[in-house]
């Protein structure tokens, strides 16, 4: 098994879309919302996912896909 | 020694012993370091600092690392120069450039690795990482080498090689990522909370962001310890813009400003701001790659991510970590955030090269060009002290600029030479 932290910001309509729902329901992976801040069209989520690696792997590319941006924690660690 | 308390969440202000740590567990906000500034202000002196090493290592008492054993390739102690040139083109009598172009490894990123080689040394690391797509990587393989760890640097795998000869000459293992922007970030991310590495903008975060303080009190120091009336900053990650507010107004509240008394500073050491501190904090980003910004223009309290398109390459940070907390700083310091036309970059660079005899990289162009519209919009007075920050050389980005190259082409005679300066010179009329 797996965890990793994740951070998901939605932008515009992505923000009605039910897109943690779907990740627990598709995928093998359990979603533990740790923080949020979400207003009218912009919104982010900090959730702790279990599951196997793989699992997780498969999740975030399919979160990526919808638009939603997949983030670290603490934001871009790739610098200039 | 260093004076440090250890870490704090500047969200819930859980607080954490000193280690290489950089999330809160609990509410996943930043750690800080915590100063002993109680035993500081007991040491500290002007006296002191001028008599320290001609490098940031002068402010050690400042910094979160032990000093007596620095990784210190000489990072710091850069040039201020008065700049009368752009000045008369820019109507301002009392502009200053520091000009952080010339450190070892040509940009203020040997400021903060210092700190954080330095710190993962103490901690006994034998490996310091980063992610990078320039200076950082540079930064970070120099001052392994200096250190004689290992160096381990992640670069997206469509990077063009002469953008990390700079780092390679130094020995590093470079990882090329083949993936997106996103992903590169997240397995970088993940790398660094898996591996016993020190990664320098990672879990040694909170050491790292600390070396940019030194930009505020070199300038300070430079200029007599007194501040600017206003400074004009690049942005990626807001974390530099942050740490030279945050020098300021340590150097205020420990009394070392000329004229400025001593005062406490209050319940939150990274938000401290003594009432004497009145410099106006201006940001400038490129117009491809604008989120804190954007935000500020349009009165957001959230920074929106954004995938970079820029030709400032060491400014693309899409999701910047201290977005929000730079915010503060523009509100704070009645400061103001430029987004700069992609197409005004360049005109930046080849403006500071032609006035002041200074080469800098795109960044430096963002800076020169949101200052030519800060001047020419009124936001700045004509004999305010106005400091205007150059991080990093144009050698690191010739390819942004090689439409100047446009030589006199002339057959080995007298006779041709002439003829083609004659033409040149019609040319220019």
């Amino acid at each position: 098994m797996d965890h990793q932290r994740v951070k998901f910001i939605f932008q515009g309509n992505q923000v009605k879309d039910p897109i943690i729902y779907q990740l627990g329901h598709n995928f093998h992976i359990v979603t533990n919302i740790r923080r949020a801040v979400v207003q009218e069209d912009m919104g982010w989520v900090i959730l702790e996912l279990d599951g196997e690696k793989e699992e997780i792997e498969r999740g975030l590319q399919w979160v990526s896909s919808t638009g939603v941006r997949v983030d670290p924690l603490s934001g871009d660690v790739v610098e200039g | 020694m260093a004076f440090l308390n250890g870490l704090k969440c500047r969200e819930c202000a859980r607080e954490y012993p000193a280690e290489a740590l950089n999330v809160c567990d609990f509410c996943f906000g930043p750690l800080e370091v915590v100063y002993d500034y109680a035993t500081i202000s007991e040491v500290i002196s002007r006296d002191r600092i001028t008599k320290g090493p001609l490098s940031i290592w002068r402010y050690a008492d400042l910094l979160p690392a032990d000093s007596l054993n620095p990784v210190d390739i000489m990072a710091g102690y850069t040039p201020l120069l008065k700049a009368d040139n752009l000045g008369k083109q820019l109507g301002l009598n009392n502009l200053y450039l520091k000009n952080d172009s010339v450190n070892p490894s040509f940009s203020f990123k040997d400021r903060v690795v210092s700190v954080a080689a330095t710190k993962a040394v103490e901690f006994g690391f034998e490996t310091i990482a980063c992610a990078s797509t320039g200076n950082l990587a540079c930064s970070v393989a120099a001052h392994a080498a200096r250190a004689g760890i290992d160096a381990i640097v992640f670069i997206p795998a469509d990077l063009e090689k002469g953008k990390v000869i700079g780092a390679a000459i130094y020995g590093p293992t470079l990882v090329a990522v083949d993936g997106t922007y996103d992903e590169v970030n997240r397995l970088c991310s993940e790398v660094g909370d898996n591996y016993p590495w020190a990664f320098v903008n990672i879990n040694m975060r909170p050491y790292y962001a600390e070396g940019s303080k030194t930009l505020g009190y070199e300038v300070a120091e430079q200029l007599g310890w007194r501040l600017p009336d206003h400074v004009v900053i690049p942005s990626a990650s807001g974390a530099m813009f942050t740490k030279i507010w945050k020098g300021f107004n340590e150097l205020a509240c420990l009394g070392l400003l000329e004229g400025v008394e001593a005062s406490s500073f209050g319940i939150d050491q990274n938000t401290a701001h003594h009432p004497d501190v009145k410099t106006r904090m201006h940001m400038t980003q490129a117009a491809g790659c604008s989120p804190i910004a954007t935000a500020w223009e349009n009165g957001q309290s959230q920074v929106r991510p954004v995938r970079p398109n820029s030709i400032a390459k060491s400014l693309a940070i899409g999701n910047p970590a201290d977005g929000i907390y730079a915010l503060k700083v523009l509100e704070e310091s009645g400061g103001s955030a430029q987004s700069v036309p992609e197409n005004q970059v360049v005109e930046g660079i080849k403006l500071l090269a032609s006035t002041e005899g200074i080469f800098t990289e795109t960044a430096g162009g963002v800076v020169i060009s949101g200052l030519k519209h800060l001047a020419e919009s009124g936001a700045l007075q004509k004999d305010e002290l106005v400091v205007a920050y150059i991080t990093g050389n144009g050698l690191k980005t010739q390819e942004a600029v090689e439409q100047v190259v446009n030589p006199l082409e002339v057959r080995p005679m007298l006779s041709s030479f002439e003829e083609a300066l004659r033409e040149r010179t019609l040319a220019k009329r």
